[in-house]
């Protein structure tokens, strides 16, 4: 075997066990996320006495609201780091993707700087999110229901 | 307490962020797209009646992935379809989400007060 070859061998390798390493702190991540939502689920729900539904809205609201809090302490960054998509893909990657511009352009201003950038990532989100809300309820309109 | 209730959240919760983490090593899709994939990949496994099923299996693990904010969208509309026929169309997605973007709006503006962005 030559030397080249053996570092490409190698390299595939380990690109192979880092897709792996990266998968599963991604898994972890994202699971214990939706337990500690799920948490506050039943917390509001059975402990509080709240309406399954609405407790449902507010612990997803209390997610967003921690991992707000998270990314202007700076530690949300280093969790991301670590989880790849287990923090992108949850509710806290949307609270992050908001929360991380609305900071960084508070020199801007408030108008054109935190106000416009914190859609850079939720905008599109909303936009093709609603569109397809409105395609789904034309065809439930017509054909559904 | 129900422990498979816990293990399901934490089984189909991390497998969502899984597939994400497969997809961004193999083909270096940005975050911003993934995201966006997965909210209207939500809308469309409502509309096929797949994920009212995997909600009801693996609550949170289901409705906290971004796909759940796709699923409230679409269950948004229905309902407001049902109450509004046409009008609702327009009416249901965001009727459905408000909470979550309201909070997250009003929280970033916080937050934005509060903190200064870190000198990089």
């Amino acid at each position: 075997m030559t030397k080249e070859k053996y570092v490409k061998i190698a390299s595939e390798r380990s690109k192979r066990s880092n897709i792996c390493t990266n998968v599963i702190k991604a898994y972890v991540t994202g699971g214990c996320i939706c337990l500690i939502a799920h948490g506050f689920l039943k917390l509001y729900n059975e402990v509080c006495g709240m309406d399954f539904q609405n407790a449902r809205i507010l612990s997803t609201v209390s997610i967003v609201f921690i991992a707000g809090l998270l990314t202007g302490l700076g530690v949300f960054d280093n969790i991301a780091k670590f989880a790849g998509a287990g923090t992108l893909v949850p509710i806290t990657g949307f609270s992050n993707a908001v929360t991380a511009p609305a900071i960084e352009s508070k020199s801007e201003g408030f108008v054109n700087g935190v106000g416009a950038k914190m859609f850079v990532i939720a905008g599109p989100v909303i936009v093709y999110g609603v569109t397809a809300s409105v395609i789904y309820g034309l065809f439930y309109y017509y054909f559904g229901g | 307490m129900d422990i498979w209730e816990w293990v399901w959240v934490f089984l189909i919760g991390g497998a969502f962020c899984a597939v994400a983490q497969i997809f961004i090593d193999l083909t270096n899709v940005t975050p911003a797209r993934i995201l966006v994939t997965y909210v209207v990949s939500g809308v469309i496994l409502t509309a096929v009646g797949l994920y009212d099923p995997l909600v009801e299996f693996a609550s949170s693990g289901a409705t906290i992935p971004l796909t759940g904010f796709g699923y409230s969208l679409a269950k948004g509309v229905e309902k407001a379809v049902s109450e509004n026929g046409l009008l609702g169309v327009l009416q249901g997605g965001l009727t459905g989400t408000s909470a979550g973007i309201a909070a997250t709006v009003l929280f970033a503006l916080l937050w934005s007060l509060i903190f200064k962005s870190k000198e990089k």
